[in-house]
């Protein structure tokens, strides 16, 4: 089973991220689940959002405290939420930022694997605006290819309709442009 | 349960304590709780039916020549007839007379 | 095997709603409910589904909407949860004394204060004799499969009461997990057209909700307890059908790895699936533990739990909510009455855990049995119960 926290703001999009890349893992015949760190929605605030993925039934219904993976949607996070908190130590953080992955280590003291991408521009580029749930999947994916890049389409589609194919661009070009080190 | 039978056992009641024939107020006896009873004098009666309006029990009804008239089994002897009655025709008697 | 969709639980409890073909929906949103209620509300917006939709200003009119639509004749649905719950209160036990066949899901959410919006089971229990017919699902596939399971039973003439449909807030609701949607056609040769005993018309006029004076209410109320307990063959009967139709057949009382059990965990809602992760965390280190799972809450299944204890020589019953100053836990409570003619009783160990949505783990329940089996009985005897976390 993978494991996956999101960080993100409310209003940024994680929960969508999440229930995204779980529809996406159903239709593909796995087992998967997405959820939203319970509560009252704020936007703005920092939130959480959960993902867990498997080839088996899933019975865990709590919190992730140890995930294979986060995913930070919003650089500002970084400095403010201890996002790698339980983060197993051959996990991976995937993080929206425009330094790369030695700057923010040092930065932040950190010594995990890292994924970075400036989803911001991305964002702006392909989509016009710096929102960067769908552009961030992209770079997931790349860290941890969990599913295809490509069953991520149709459900991409059925969600935004008519501005799917931006959002999709923005999905390519982060698993292209994410540096892993 | 069509009607409350006296002391029904709980397999005579319709589930949901539901009474499934209707018009079972109009069976019971109200006219048992009165102490006075409205008599009309017909000399004075202008058949106007303003005690017919007033009976809050719907016990007035229109008799024979057109008379307005208590029926004394609904009848409770409240006294609102005699009380509206504009020529003062009704007087109300007490049930032992 | 029809495909599984991936899809927050709350949408699709809605959708099995609108596959009912349901009359009559009024509800007052409330967390965690509100995806539910939204939902449906779309679906009859748009047409999908050929239903009244009744915004109300309370869940007080949203229940005794229902008893009217419910009483005319019409497939009636409402959803609520915790303070809501609360409000409609009354007008539940009007519902189940009336024998009026509503359909209710719970999100479940602990009742304030202090205030909290998270899960657990303190709203359920507050009208827990209301003569209601209560279930719980455990999962998403669960609260789809039992809705249709909810109208057959509610609407069966030998039953004719109202259903509730606990499912835990958003431990549930706000899961979005994989789902196997029935076909309509399923639905349909499941799910009989809505047949009332009695209804309001004017071509044949009915007394609904007389006065019952005390010569004639202690039958009524005799009357409601034997329908309610009778229900149960009906239950047993639509949960075997649905295993023919779905594949997927309920019981009462579900078991997990009881075989040769020793100790068993017996709890109600989705912390089930958490809890079996710990027995089998457990059974993998040898010891002879069990799981039960209380789907049925009323009619209080005593038979099924009689027949599921045989062999065990303690059950960790996990409650979700406090029956203050009184014996602990309301399942512990009940269990302890439910077998305390059985010989060999098992000892009942009670501990109330997860209020408001707290998180908790197998690790949590692997320490819950540690702490338990190795306390002496003299120690349990003294702790009749324990409020698991509670920081000093």
């Amino acid at each position: 089973m993978i494991e996956i926290r999101l960080h993100g703001r409310g209003g940024q999009g994680a929960v969508t991220s999440a229930e995204l890349l779980a529809t996406a893992a159903i239709q593909q015949g796995k087992y998967a689940q997405a959820f939203p760190n319970f509560g009252p929605e704020r936007r703005g605030a920092p939130v959480m959002a959960f993902i867990r993925i498997d080839d088996h039934p899933i019975r865990n219904r709590h919190m992730i405290h140890n995930p294979d993976l986060v995913l930070v949607l919003d650089p500002s996070i970084l400095r403010l939420v201890d996002v790698t908190s339980g983060l197993k130590e051959d996990g991976i953080l995937v993080t929206n930022s425009k330094h790369n992955a030695d700057e923010l280590r040092e930065e932040l003291g950190l010594s995990f694997k890292m994924g970075t991408v400036n989803a911001n521009l991305i964002a702006i580029e392909e989509l016009g605006l710096p929102i960067t749930n769908t552009t961030m999947l992209g770079s997931l994916l790349k860290a941890n290819e969990v599913i295809a890049l490509d069953a991520l389409i149709e459900p991409l589609n059925k969600r935004f309709g008519r501005i799917a194919e931006k959002n999709i661009n923005a999905l390519k070009r982060a698993f292209r442009e994410t540096e892993i080190s | 349960m069509a009607k409350i039978k006296s002391e029904p056992g709980w397999k005579d009641l319709e589930p949901g304590f539901v009474i499934s024939e209707p018009g079972t107020a109009r069976e019971y006896k109200t006219g048992d709780w009165r102490s006075e009873r409205p008599v009309v004098n017909k000399d004075q009666c202008i058949k106007c039916g303003v005690c017919y309006i007033f009976c809050p029990d719907m016990a007035i009804v229109k008799g024979p020549e057109n008379y307005f008239e208590a029926d004394l089994y609904y009848c409770k002897g409240c006294g609102i007839c005699a009380a509206e009655c504009f020529t003062g025709c009704i007087t109300m008697i007490a049930e032992e007379e | 095997m029809a495909e599984k969709t991936g899809i927050e639980v709350s949408i699709a409890a809605a959708d099995a709603v609108g596959m009912t073909n349901v009359d009559v929906v009024a509800a007052y949103p409330i967390t965690p409910q509100t995806h539910i209620v939204e939902h449906l509300a779309e679906l009859v917006a748009s047409g999908e589904l050929d239903a009244e939709y009744i915004p109300v200003e309370s869940e007080h009119s949203a229940m005794s909407v229902c008893c009217g639509s419910s009483a005319a004749g019409a497939r009636t649905f409402t959803c609520t949860s915790s303070q809501g719950l609360a409000l409609m209160n009354e007008i539940v036990f009007l519902a189940a004394s009336m024998s009026l066949p509503i359909v209710m899901m719970l999100a479940n959410r602990s009742l304030s204060g202090p205030l909290s919006i998270w899960n657990d089971h303190s709203d359920v229990m507050s009208i827990r004799d209301s003569g209601c017919i209560q279930m719980f699902a455990e999962n998403g596939q669960e609260v789809f499969d039992n809705t249709f399971f909810c109208f057959k039973v509610a609407e069966n003439k030998k039953v004719s009461l109202p259903v509730i449909l606990n499912m835990d807030g958003f431990s549930l609701s706000h899961m979005i997990e994989p789902i196997e949607y029935w076909t309509q056609e399923m639905v349909d040769a499941y799910l009989p057209d809505f047949e009332p005993v009695h209804r309001l018309h004017p071509d044949k006029p009915v007394t609904m909700g007389a006065l019952g004076m005390p010569d004639v209410f202690t039958e009524a109320k005799k009357l409601q307890n034997e329908t309610l307990i009778n229900s149960k063959s009906v239950i047993l009967d639509a949960w075997k059908e649905m295993g023919e139709v779905c594949g997927r057949e309920y019981h009462p009382v579900e078991t997990y790895k009881i075989e040769g059990a020793k100790v068993a965990f017996l709890s109600m809602g989705s912390m089930g699936e958490v809890v079996s992760l710990a027995v089998d965390a457990l059974r993998e280190k040898g010891e002879a533990v069990g799981q039960l799972k209380l789907r049925l809450w009323r009619p209080f299944p005593f038979e099924e739990l009689a027949e599921a204890v045989k062999g065990l020589d303690q059950i960790i019953v996990l409650d979700r909510a406090i029956s203050f100053g009184g014996p602990g836990g309301p399942v512990a409570s009940e269990i302890r009455n439910a077998l305390y003619h059985q010989d060999n009783m098992p000892f009942v160990t009670n501990y109330v855990c997860s209020l408001a949505g707290r998180d908790i783990t197998a690790n949590d329940f692997i320490k819950i049995y540690e702490e338990s089996s190795s306390a002496s009985e003299e120690m349990l005897k003294r702790n009749d119960y324990t409020i698991y976390g509670a920081r000093e």
